[in-house]
């Protein structure tokens, strides 16, 4: 048998360790979804393009479907599942509801996530910030309610 | 008050089951005999659930896939029902209950933007009849006549004596009561749930990640398959050798679907990508091997001046207006096929036992979805269920139920395993029921004192419907229903000459009103042009007198100061339809630089008259997000065809607008109420966004683009 990976490093994922039976060219979205359960980071396209599967890795926000699981071993991965602290809901989060942002919703998830890193970088960020730093396609077309959410939430 | 006549057949299906507490001649699947929700609860009419904690569960036919329907149509329900919309929620109704209960649900069938408007009379009623019933129970409770009695948000107060009772008090009582056969619905000055811009019902599930779709849909033992079809349509699977797919660690079977498909059925989706990606195929790519998309447009380009076109709308003598015209332009446009992109590509979950065979999936008819699990499965569909769910974008795509029985014909060979079928993106875009191609042939006279003297319109391309008299291709352009023309021409002639490819075709959001729209308001404007006209008051000069028509143009224009010069280097374009029943109007504000190749929309204000309105909140981000889909395909997509097979694999070379290139977005929503049929929100704006802007183009540039998407002309949105 091929594609028989040596044993998978731990993950570190919300806080919580997991020890997941992947192979070892997984990338982190299918280690998430299909090894962890959490089944928040979505796929859209595979290829890094649409930015559904957005994850936090040491806070910087990534494409978990081009990433592999065993190059976030050791580091912190956080999915929208573990973005709220003690069961509250992050500002984003809250933002996203105030705001009504979601339409059919399948993109919100990663596009919450790349506002999260955005907002840890740049806690005020501009129009210009917000125009750079949010590139994730919607297909429902939300993005205005995208750029007020963010905005809202970073006054928060 | 309006009082109206229930239709018996619709509600007391449910309705005699109540009356006795007994479920007669009715079983539901899953042993659920007499009205209780799965929960226990009393169901008072099929479409309202009342809990004794106070929860009002509304059923929804329907299926939401963003547009705001399961929120809209719980507010009409709310309305009449008289309940607390605090204590709203929503749940699909099983589609094997609708089959089961005579079809007390009526039509689950999402699209022709149809969601509400379709839904409102019976809706209403539902919750009008729910309402009555539970003021009938509490009237005898309390020993008084329901004429005494007044309700407000779920609570049933008794003036005279102060006493009240709440639904969930009364809800037991109520569902034991026949279903009034006559019921008075509330005059739309009343309305305070429906009408108002509410929060939608669905929005905290899906900032969290609890949002279950059916990609994240888990079942005991599941197991996960990707499917592979023939890359060219009309090709079919020779054989398959499987041994290297196997090989890969998680790996359960490679199983043949059907004539054309196969899957690979692993422990999840990266091992059976992994194993698909090491299959070796061989295919018959069968008779449109050699098709690509020059053989495609040469077809259509021949239809635009062949012999067998059918008209749409005419009137007087064109020929002879055109040859008599004191000025003439023509023009040719074309509009590419396009393939749906939702965010979720398509999948389903399948269990068959053999005795019975269940389906979870996202769709845009859950009927539909029965019916493909039940020929499938070779089962009855009264041996079948749908579990419906949230749809990832459904644009139309899903209302075609293909992924739904290659799970079953998957499931089927593997009994009592639950399967879960998954499209990749590459295979989603290659198996899309495409958004038609088009190509047309404008003629334009004008008389001498610049009017529309003759227009001749020829379209040829590919039928949805796939005859050649398809009524469906003058979408925009018809001399009267829903999708009307609006032009007071004197003489006119509009036909179709089918031109059809191997390509499967499909309702794309906005259907032909995307082309025809571009077709007719962009040759509108050349007209303009030509004869030296403002947009705008060319326009005016010629409508055919339908004061909502004009109503929404005059809005449009005066909100995005038409009659005033825009700022400096910026640019303005117009555009109109009348689709869906709705009318629309658009300004869209540019300006362009690197000698027209980059452009940026700034603003585009849109006026919408739907009739009526439901929710005002939720029409206005149909709006602005029907521009991002819409402007997206003008300026960025097309499927392309080389080998018989589809160029784009994926959003690399079908990509979509981003956030950055969003112009902001104004609407005006202005229903003309009264007695004006109800139209259509998710659809109708689609079609004003690309002429409009087109038409701001030209204002910019003095060039027409006629040829979509704009990348080939190498113009960018930035």
């Amino acid at each position: 048998m091929d594609s028989v990976g040596k044993a998978m490093p731990k993950l570190t994922i919300n806080g919580k360790v997991h020890d997941l039976d992947v192979a070892e060219d997984t990338p982190l979205l299918w280690a998430l979804r299909d090894g962890a359960g959490l089944t928040g980071a979505k796929y859209g396209c595979g290829i890094g393009q649409c930015g559904a599967c957005t994850v936090l890795v040491d806070g910087e926000a990534v494409r978990s479907c081009v990433v592999l699981a065993v190059d976030a071993a050791g580091k912190d991965i956080v999915t929208i599942e573990g973005l709220g602290e003690k069961g509250r809901l992050h500002a984003l989060q809250q933002a996203w509801i105030d705001h009504d942002v979601p339409q059919c919703g399948y993109c919100q998830t990663g596009m919450i996530m790349a506002a999260a890193a955005l907002l840890r970088r740049t806690p005020r960020p501009s129009d210009a910030d917000i125009d750079a730093a949010m590139t994730n396609i919607c297909r429902c077309g939300t993005y205005q309610q995208v750029r007020a959410a963010i905005h809202a939430a970073a006054k928060a | 008050m309006a009082t109206v006549q229930i239709d018996r057949r619709r509600l007391l299906v449910g309705g005699a089951a109540l009356g006795t507490g007994l479920a007669v001649g009715i079983r539901l699947p899953g042993a659920r005999p007499g009205a209780r929700a799965e929960d226990g609860s009393p169901e008072v009419t099929a479409w309202v659930v009342i809990r004794p904690d106070e929860t009002v569960v509304v059923r929804i036919a329907r299926s939401e896939m963003g547009q705001g329907t399961l929120t809209g149509l719980a507010q009409l329900v709310a309305e009449d029902l008289d309940c607390d919309w605090s204590r709203v929620t929503a749940e699909y109704a099983s589609p094997a209950a609708n089959l089961a209960r005579g079809r007390v649900w009526g039509d689950f069938g999402t699209g022709g933007s149809q969601g509400l408007r379709a839904s409102v009379p019976y809706v209403r009623e539902a919750g009008a009849a729910a309402r009555s019933m539970l003021m009938a129970a509490a009237a005898a409770r309390l020993g008084v006549d329901a004429s005494a009695l007044t309700v407000a948000k779920g609570v049933i107060t008794h003036p005279p004596s102060g006493r009240t009772l709440t639904y969930g008090a009364v809800a037991e009582a109520a569902a034991k009561l026949p279903v009034p056969r006559r019921v008075t619905l509330k005059p739309r000055e009343r309305w305070t749930i429906a009408g108002q811009p509410l929060k939608r019902l669905d929005t905290p599930p899906k900032v969290t990640g609890a949002q279950v779709y059916g990609f994240d849909v888990r079942l005991p033992g599941m197991v996960t398959g990707l499917v592979q079809d023939c890359p060219v349509t009309g090709g079919r699977l020779v054989r398959f050798d499987a041994a290297k797919a196997l090989a890969v660690k998680g790996v359960r079977q490679v199983v043949r679907i059907d004539d054309t498909s196969l899957a690979v059925v692993a422990d999840g989706f990266w091992p059976a990508k992994t194993a698909l990606d090491r299959l070796e195929i061989t295919w018959d790519y069968g008779p449109n091997a050699a098709v690509d998309s020059a053989s495609i447009a040469r077809s259509l380009t021949e239809g635009l001046a062949a012999a067998d076109a059918n008209d749409g709308n005419s009137a007087g003598d064109a020929a002879g207006g055109l040859s008599g015209a004191a000025k003439r332009i023509e023009a040719t446009y074309s509009y590419p096929y396009l393939n749906h992109a939702p965010m979720e590509p398509m999948n389903a979950t399948a269990l068959f036992t053999g005795e019975r065979c269940e389906v979870w999936c996202p769709t845009q008819n859950g009927e539909a979805a029965l019916e493909a699990a039940a020929s499938a499965s070779g089962l009855p569909a009264a041996k079948c269920e749908v579990h419906k769910l949230h749809l990832g974008g459904g644009f139309g795509r899903r209302l075609a139920q293909d992924y739904v029985t290659q799970a079953v014909l998957v499931a089927k060979q593997m009994p009592g395993t639950p399967v879960k079928l998954l499209w990749t993106r590459e295979e989603d875009m290659a198996r899309g029921r495409y958004h038609p191609a088009m190509q047309a042939r404008l003629e334009g006279g004008l008389d001498a004192n610049g009017r529309i003297a003759a227009l001749s319109v020829r379209l040829a391309g590919h039928s949805i419907l796939g005859f050649a008299k398809d009524p469906l291709v003058f979408q925009g352009l018809a001399a009267r229903g829903e999708h009307r023309f609006g032009y007071a021409v004197p003489n006119l002639k509009i036909d179709y000459a089918m031109r059809n490819s191997h390509l499967k075709p499909g309702f794309w959001r906005g259907v032909n009103i995307n082309q025809n729209a571009i077709f007719l308001e962009c040759f509108i404007d050349e007209l303009a042009h030509a004869a030296g006209k403002d947009p705008l008051a060319f326009r005016l000069e010629m409508l055919d007198g339908d004061v909502r028509r004009r109503a929404v143009l005059e809005a449009a224009a005066a909100r995005a100061g038409w009659g005033t010069p825009p700022a400096a280097g910026r640019h303005r374009g117009i555009a109109q339809v009348m689709t869906f029943g709705s009318y629309v109007a658009a300004v869209a504000e540019l300006s362009v630089s690197d000698d027209g190749r980059r452009v940026k929309l700034h603003r585009i204000v849109a006026a919408t008259d739907p009739g009526h309105v439901v929710n005002p909140a939720q029409v206005e981000r149909q709006v602005s997000g029907s521009f991002v889909y819409g402007l997206s395909a003008l300026f960025l997509q097309a499927c392309t065809v080389e080998k018989g097979r589809i160029v784009e694999t994926n959003f690399d070379s079908f990509d979509s607008m981003r956030l950055a290139q969003m112009p902001e977005v104004e609407t005006i929503v202005m229903p003309a109420g009264g007695n004006a049929p109800w139209g259509g929100v998710g659809e109708p704006t689609i079609g004003v966004a690309a002429p409009a802007v087109l038409n701001a183009y030209f204002a910019a540039t003095g060039k027409r683009l006629r040829d979509v998407p704009l990348s080939k002309a190498g113009v960018r949105l930035v």
